[in-house]
């Protein structure tokens, strides 16, 4: 099957890019778009569809980058458990890097910690099965996209009676995170870009209050530079036109309306709703998955006990604000100087998700 | 404490501070301070030397394409090549973990005998040391290679300037994915382009114009541009359409989050060459078998000095920089 091609057609591009600029040549003012995905901030940048528009368009990274809206303590726990005799962390590659308060699982690593990345969270099971001697605890990160694979992973766990995998569960939902954003007035707003992969899951529902009660135009937005650009359009067109703002969904090739149903259930079945801490947004209510009481045997906050440091921040490290879109990258006196893909001090540095990351690699002063 | 991190080896950043800040802050002199892929040595013959070496640590040993054995006898061949080198002479340094099964060694020396065979190289000198299990993983290689210089050669970044053509003899990518495929577990059909690079490298010699050459391993073809427009105080640009990916490699890096451009290779070279010689050398590189599919990619530019610019497919534009660790797949 073709796929990838069809969605980079510099004609279609070229088009799309006329009809956005055409709406927007009377607008007066500038139009803040922001986008909520990891996935969408590196693919922005990658395509550089943004040479393309008027540039009365700002583009801002909201809190979408898993690693980057991971509080510290959830760091520091991951690096505790990671000095433990009998624990082997399992983790996606991101997350290695993160800077805690002090250390990185990259360091611990380097320092005899076992620390192994996967890229799925069945091959923790595979692990844990592999050396029963060991307790594995695999990062449960990510948004609703990867919950339902850990969902899953804990429910063949418990299917296959395996009593040495945990999950460090630091998921965290979308939508609460939107309106946190849309309450706070240091932040300016005019249409959302919705993430693609986490409405596979969601469907478009959620977004709902966003358009009605905070009148915020929202498009679910595929990841292709096609898809990105008839995505503006769309939300473009909502925002000049002046149009009633609602919820839209270019991404239909994936996106259904009710979302996926099973990934839902499987979501639901394992975990529920709390607040929970998000850098940048602090607590949120009803914005994390923690693991349902019934599976807690699988819960490593529940079953293993370790002494976490202090947290410590950066005192200057505005990743918090960045996230957000409060601030650009290029507005921390750390950025580009003491913070580096190299030698990152906040997350948002680590990631390719991760603005800081983004500005840094494509260049952005 | 400081210590070594797995990022020390990507070829990127980290690994040219470590070069930079040790290794030429200790052994520094004027032939390793070029930090070219071989070492230029004068000898008493009329024609210079050339000498390098590589170790090769690769999990897992086969994959489709190649093996342990064919990356050690190649890359440090390819190595020599790209500096106009007609490769000679191999060297051959074996660790062995203690328990690796006979049969192995077997094959990887019998592979090893093919690619020097093809690589018309002699395998000259060696060493074997088996250290106790658990210190090592396997089997590690190292080889070092001698060379030839052609005569009259002048292979230098010094001599890069604007309008020059870069071209590459073929597809990126499917090194790097070939061994992670195998070592992940991924059922996909991308084979090792690993492969020795003289015979192409001498036939597009006899063309001409050929300013700078270098095998996009290790960082792949991204680094190599980066290293070109660092080293030369040039500007780059290349244009994502013109570049050589194969469907399989680009719908596997999508779908992991890797970008195809910083994947390694081991049959590719990256060359700088004098506009007026891109056509005649193109046609004659399509000849070799190992150029079948080469295409210009790009042109040095006036502007951007230092910097590699990238025309996306769509017409926007994006800056290549240097990768600071191993790529890593993304999240979500």
């Amino acid at each position: 099957m073709k796929y990838i091609k069809e969605y980079r057609n510099k004609d279609l591009a070229l088009r799309l890019a006329g009809t956005i600029n055409n709406y927007i040549s009377e607008y007066k003012g500038k139009i803040f778009l922001m986008e909520v995905c990891g996935t969408h901030t590196h693919s922005i940048f990658y395509s550089g569809i943004m040479n393309l528009l008027s540039d009365k368009i700002e583009h801002l990274s909201g809190p979408g980058c898993p690693v980057c809206v991971t509080p510290n303590e959830y760091i520091d726990t991951a690096i505790a458990y990671s000095r433990l005799p009998d624990i082997i962390i399992t983790t996606f590659g991101d997350m290695i890097k993160v800077p805690g308060s002090t250390s990185s699982l990259e360091k611990e690593k380097a320092s005899g910690g076992k620390v192994k990345i996967v890229y799925s969270p069945l091959e923790s099971l595979e692990i844990a099965q592999r050396t029963p001697e060991k307790k594995v605890v695999f990062l449960g990160v990510g948004f609703e996209t990867t919950a339902p694979l850990v969902a899953s992973t804990i429910l063949t766990a418990s299917d296959e009676k395996i009593k040495n995998f945990f999950v460090l569960s630091g998921h965290k939902l979308i939508p609460p995170a939107m309106t946190a954003l849309l309450e706070n007035e240091e932040i300016k707003i005019d249409g959302f870009i919705c993430p693609g992969h986490v409405s596979a899951i969601i469907g478009e529902e959620p977004y709902k209050p966003i358009a009605t009660e905070y009148g915020i135009p929202s498009v679910i937005i595929g990841f292709e530079p096609l898809d990105l650009l008839e995505g503006i359009e769309m939300l473009i067109k909502q925002i000049t036109v002046g149009e009633k703002p609602k919820v839209e969904n270019q991404y239909r090739r994936v996106v259904r309306k009710r979302g996926n149903i099973k990934a839902l259930s499987l979501i639901n079945k394992v975990f529920e709703a709390k607040d929970s801490t998000w850098r940048g947004l602090e607590l949120l209510p009803k914005s994390g998955l923690y693991i349902k009481a019934r599976y807690s045997q699988f819960d490593a906050e529940k079953q293993i006990s370790v002494n976490i440091e202090k947290t410590k921040f950066h005192s200057k490290c505005i990743c918090g604000k960045v996230l957000t879109g409060a601030k650009k990258p290029y507005d921390c006196t750390l950025y580009g100087k003491l913070c580096t893909p190299e030698n990152p001090i906040g997350p948002c540095m680590v990631s390719s998700e991760g603005t800081c990351a983004a500005y840094y690699k494509f260049n952005k002063q | 404490m400081k210590r070594i991190l797995l990022s020390h080896g990507s070829g990127g950043k980290a690994t040219a501070s470590l070069i930079k800040d040790l290794m030429l802050e200790k052994f520094g002199n004027s032939i390793l301070n070029e930090l070219a892929d071989s070492a230029i040595l004068e000898s008493t013959g009329k024609q210079k030397l050339c000498f390098t070496t590589d170790s090769f640590v690769v999990n897992p040993l086969f994959f489709k394409g190649g093996d342990i054995a064919t990356l050690a006898v190649n890359g440090t061949v390819n190595d020599l090549a790209v500096m106009g080198a007609r490769p000679l002479y191999l060297s051959c340094s074996f660790i062995l973990e203690e328990g690796l099964e006979w049969n192995m060694l077997d094959r990887i020396t019998t592979s090893m005998a093919n690619a020097a065979r093809k690589a018309k190289i002699q395998i000259v000198t060696g060493d074997t040391k088996v250290v106790e299990k658990g210190n090592a993983d396997k089997m590690y290689i190292n080889t070092s290679g001698i060379g030839l210089l052609q005569k009259g050669l002048i292979i230098s970044k010094e001599v890069i300037k604007e309008g020059d053509k870069i071209i590459i003899n073929g597809e990126i990518g499917a090194h790097g994915l070939a061994v992670m495929s195998k070592r992940e577990n991924f059922k996909t059909n991308i084979k090792s382009d690993c492969a020795p690079l003289w015979d192409i490298i001498n036939n597009m010699l006899s063309v001409g114009g050929v300013k700078f050459m270098r095998d996009p391993t290790r960082g792949g073809v991204a680094t190599v541009l980066c290293e070109i427009a660092e080293n030369s105080n040039i500007g780059i640009k290349i244009k994502e359409e013109s570049l050589p990916i194969h469907e399989n490699v680009l719908s596997f890096s999508e779908i992991l989050g890797l970008d195809p451009l910083y994947i390694a290779n081991e049959g590719k070279v990256i060359t700088v060459v004098d506009k007026d010689k891109a056509k005649p050398m193109l046609s004659n590189m399509k000849q070799n078998v190992l150029g079948k599919e080469s295409a210009v990619i790009g042109e040095i530019t006036k502007g951007n000095k230092g910097k590699v610019l990238l025309e996306t497919v769509i017409g926007g534009e994006r800056i290549i920089d240097r990768l600071t660790g191993d790529q890593l797949p993304r999240i979500c």
